[in-house]
């Protein structure tokens, strides 16, 4: 029974790859924003201007370059926790549910997959902004980096994952996108330091799960953040196991 | 033994009773038919006994698994092809079987060994490395019911497998169903509303109508319950002609309307021309002419039902088009 699980998880895993592979487009589409992002705002903001709340000399674009791979992670996490509504659109679903597989190994393969992908994103990302002229401190900086992308795209697949299960069709995706994603990214101080919002905009911001992950990544890339990078850490650790949790129940009471 | 053992199942859909009590068993090597309109009950009553959806009263054992506390151990047992595809048109034919295989933890060999045969059994083995989304619908439709032949199943569920395909393919898929049937000996249910269909595969056909069985037996004796062939005559008089044919001792029952008297007999085809050699000119009618009619699955339904079985899907259409309305407004 384990080393079938191992096998569902693998072969769930496979298909998010062949599926991501075989999809160009939606490799050039997810990282064309970040991209974009990048090049409009780091190079914008030059390094003479210098933000409040950061460091004196601290280059804009290694200040933004975190947050920017940070939102790559949440863009693709959440989409690829929410692609079990694309199974439940085309039938797919249906044939995972009559499986005889427990309900969390299959969310773990989806997790094992849209984690990939996501991770590959990231990756690219910050590739891109190695050329763009971003200057890491050091090789252990990105290994941590690299703990926290991952933390960051386990917690919002399970969510997306729990969304999708509660949702019936495709309909709602949009809103999911502007009302949740959304907020989520400009909350979680990608562009400027948290410490900058209003007062009663700042409760918020610590609400948002994203925040610690980008000032995770900050601590980790650029050796500069506004919490302890192991506060940081455990928050994120919590918050994706609770959301591993969530999606497995969400998604086993899902009836197609 | 019995492959599927169904005790006053029920589902309710916003009060709704979608399957109303309904009980029957299939028999181990059957091929079963649920015959009834869309919405009538037949994809609910299979997606409970597949674990899709909790009935909410009564219970049912498939495999001799109860479908409730045994989840796992029917899923391992049954196979099912769904009414709408269920493929990812992403992967190719190959891979959604492989797939499947894995999900249902068969090693490396019987994988590989499998795929061929199934893909064989369903004529798709040349297709095997193309992507499904370049798949016609019958391709697919085939695609679907080797994988559902994947993991030996005991049972294999068909809800509607031959909808919206044309009669060539139709055919071809039953052909498969048959032989499937007999090479594998997977016990079958399917669902249909197409009469000729249930006649031609089931050994057993149980009409459901508004969520109940409303019958239940083989074809033959479905039909024999009509009371043989049906011979329709047109007359001059039908008020001459009706005590004259109400005499004939082959005729089991006589019914008119709109000046065409209808016999219920054995052997059709043999009464009419003794109905030839009444003396028509003396008895005062003439016989304008004669239609003879063998019963068909239609006729039984239109019996036990009152409608044909298109009349009812408009009907039940409009019924769901009111639930659906109803639900919107909430």
């Amino acid at each position: 029974m384990k080393a079938n699980n191992l096998q569902v998880i693998y072969v769930m895993w496979l298909r998010e790859m062949k599926r991501f592979l075989r999809a160009k487009s939606r490799i050039i589409g997810s990282l064309a924003m970040p991209f974009f992002f990048l090049l409009a705002m780091g190079m914008g903001f030059n390094s003479g201007f210098n933000l409040p709340g950061v460091p004196q000399g601290t280059n804009y674009l290694d200040f933004l370059v975190p947050g920017i791979i940070g939102m790559t992670m949440l863009f693709s996490s959440m989409f690829a926790g929410l692609s079990v509504l694309w199974d439940k659109e085309f039938g797919f679903l249906k044939e995972i549910m009559v499986a005889p597989v427990s309900r969390l190994v299959i969310v773990l393969g989806r997790i094992a997959g849209g984690l990939t992908t996501a991770l590959i994103q990231g990756i690219l990302i910050f590739i891109i902004s190695l050329f763009l002229g971003f200057k890491v401190v050091n090789l252990f900086g990105i290994i941590l980096a690299l703990l926290f992308m991952a933390l960051i795209g386990v917690g919002f697949i399970g969510f997306g994952v729990a969304v999708a299960s509660k949702m019936e069709d495709t309909q709602g995706f949009s809103l999911i996108m502007q009302f949740i994603v959304f907020p989520t990214f400009l909350l979680s101080g990608a562009f400027f330091p948290v410490t900058n919002f209003p007062s009663w905009m700042r409760p918020l911001a610590y609400l948002d799960p994203l925040t610690y992950g980008v000032d995770g990544l900050r601590a980790s890339l650029i050796g500069f953040s506004q919490f302890s990078p192991i506060l940081d850490l455990s928050l994120l650790l919590i918050f994706s196991l609770v959301m591993v949790i969530l999606g497995s129940w969400f998604f086993s009471k899902t009836e197609v | 033994m019995l492959a599927i053992e169904v005790k006053n199942l029920t589902k309710k859909f916003n009060g709704l009773k979608a399957v109303n009590n309904i009980s029957f068993q299939v028999n181990e090597g059957e091929i079963f038919g649920l015959l009834g309109p869309n919405g009538a009950g037949k994809t609910t009553t299979i997606k409970m006994l597949t674990t899709l959806t909790k009935p909410d009263e009564g219970e049912a054992k498939v495999w001799d698994f109860n479908i409730l506390k045994q989840k796992n151990e029917v899923r391992n047992s049954i196979g099912i092809v769904f009414q709408e595809p269920a493929l990812d048109n992403h992967l190719t034919g190959e891979e959604n079987l492989d797939f499947h295989a894995r999900l249902y933890g068969l090693n490396k060999e019987t994988r590989e060994k499998r795929i061929k045969e199934v893909l064989e059994l369903v004529e798709l083995h040349d297709k095997a490395d193309v992507l499904v989304k370049n798949y016609s619908g019958g391709m697919q439709r085939r695609l679907e019911i080797a994988r559902g032949l994947m993991h030996y199943p005991k049972v294999l569920f068909l809800d509607e497998p031959t909808l919206g395909l044309d009669a060539q393919t139709r055919r071809r898929i039953w052909e498969y169903i048959l032989r499937l049937n007999k090479k594998e000996k997977t016990t079958i249910v399917l669902t249909t509303h197409y009469m000729e269909e249930a006649d031609y595969l089931c050994q057993r056909i149980a009409i459901i109508d508004f969520g109940k069985i409303v019958v239940l037996d083989t074809p033959a004796n479905l039909k024999n319950i009509l009371g043989g062939d049906v011979v329709s005559i047109e007359v001059t008089s039908s008020q001459k002609a009706f005590p004259v044919f109400q005499k004939i001792s082959w005729v089991k029952k006589i019914n008119q309307h709109n000046g065409t008297i209808d016999l219920n007999c054995e052997q059709g085809e043999k009464k009419i021309p003794l109905l030839m050699k009444i003396d028509q000119k003396n008895l005062g009618f003439e016989i304008k002419s004669v239609n003879l009619r063998k019963p068909t699955l239609e006729d039984v339904f239109l019996r036990f039902t009152g409608k044909t079985i298109r009349e009812r899907e408009v009907s039940q259409t409009e019924k769901n088009k009111i639930a659906m309305r109803r639900r919107f407004q909430r």
